[in-house]
């Protein structure tokens, strides 16, 4: 699987659960509790996706800390996904562009999805959450 | 058809709750079955026992209670969001040495997993956000 297969819908990613993570690491729990659905998911044998979109994108930098809260952070979680067997990182491709970022800040190989493939990506997917 | 909600707004915060529940009430008027409500994030403060609310506005957790008793919908509450926001049931209460409980019947504290079953079991799953 690569950009330009997704992008032209050629080939589309196919799974049991799309989660959607559009919020940042700090500042509320969306992002973790997110994560924590997905990661439920898949320690029930479902087949997981995720789909990084707005500050979720943020949730993929290297070089994260634990943040000033108190709290411990989601780069943790992040490190985990491969022992859930969730390897497929999808990075929507405006959301990245728009912040400056390139797929090279990031701190796991993902694929980069641009707008006009989401609808079939939806599509593709048994059940689709957002956070 | 099946229908499950997921809710993730807490009550008088945000409109999702009281959407959630005009969207549960039209469900059912309509003749179809709405099986399960699963609150998540701070939508788990619907489930709040000791709520009380001013009396000429609606009493959300009361609504859910009725929805409950009137067509079986099943009220789940995720364990871990809720325990960190301070709803426990009698059980949690007294395994963390707490002096009351939060939470109780027809409320059901329970895992993400049931989230996930409810979201691939049901021909619906509609979500209620803030």
């Amino acid at each position: 699987m690569n950009e330009t297969e997704i992008a032209t819908g050629e080939r589309v990613t196919e799974g049991d659960l799309l989660v959607i993570l559009r919020h940042s690491p700090h500042g509320s729990s969306w992002l973790r509790e997110g994560l924590d659905t997905a990661l439920v998911a898949a320690a029930f044998g479902q087949r997981v996706s995720l789909l990084f979109s707005g500050d979720g994108v943020l949730a993929l930098l290297d070089g994260q800390q634990a943040g000033a809260l108190g709290q411990k952070g989601t780069h943790g979680v992040i490190d985990m996904l491969a022992m859930y067997d969730i390897e497929t990182l999808l990075v929507d491709a405006h959301a990245l562009i728009s912040r400056g970022l390139s797929t090279e800040d990031l701190l796991l190989p993902v694929s980069v999805v641009e707008g006009a493939a989401l609808p079939k990506l939806l599509d593709q997917h048994r059940l689709v959450l957002n956070f | 058809m099946r229908y499950a909600l997921l809710v993730q707004g807490g009550p008088y915060s945000s409109q999702a709750s009281h959407s959630a529940l005009r969207f549960a009430r039209a469900v059912v008027e309509r003749g179809h079955r709405l099986d399960t409500v699963f609150f998540y994030h701070d939508g788990v403060y619907n489930a709040a026992r000791l709520a009380a609310p001013p009396q000429d506005e609606p009493h959300l957790g009361d609504a859910w209670r009725m929805l409950h008793d009137e067509h079986g919908t099943e009220l789940l509450v995720c364990i871990a969001a809720g325990l960190r926001r301070g709803l426990l049931d009698e059980r949690e209460a007294a395994r963390h040495g707490k002096a009351g409980h939060s939470l109780e019947p027809p409320f059901e504290l329970t895992g993400l997993g049931q989230l996930v079953e409810a979201g691939l079991s049901h021909d619906r799953l509609i979500t209620f956000s803030p």
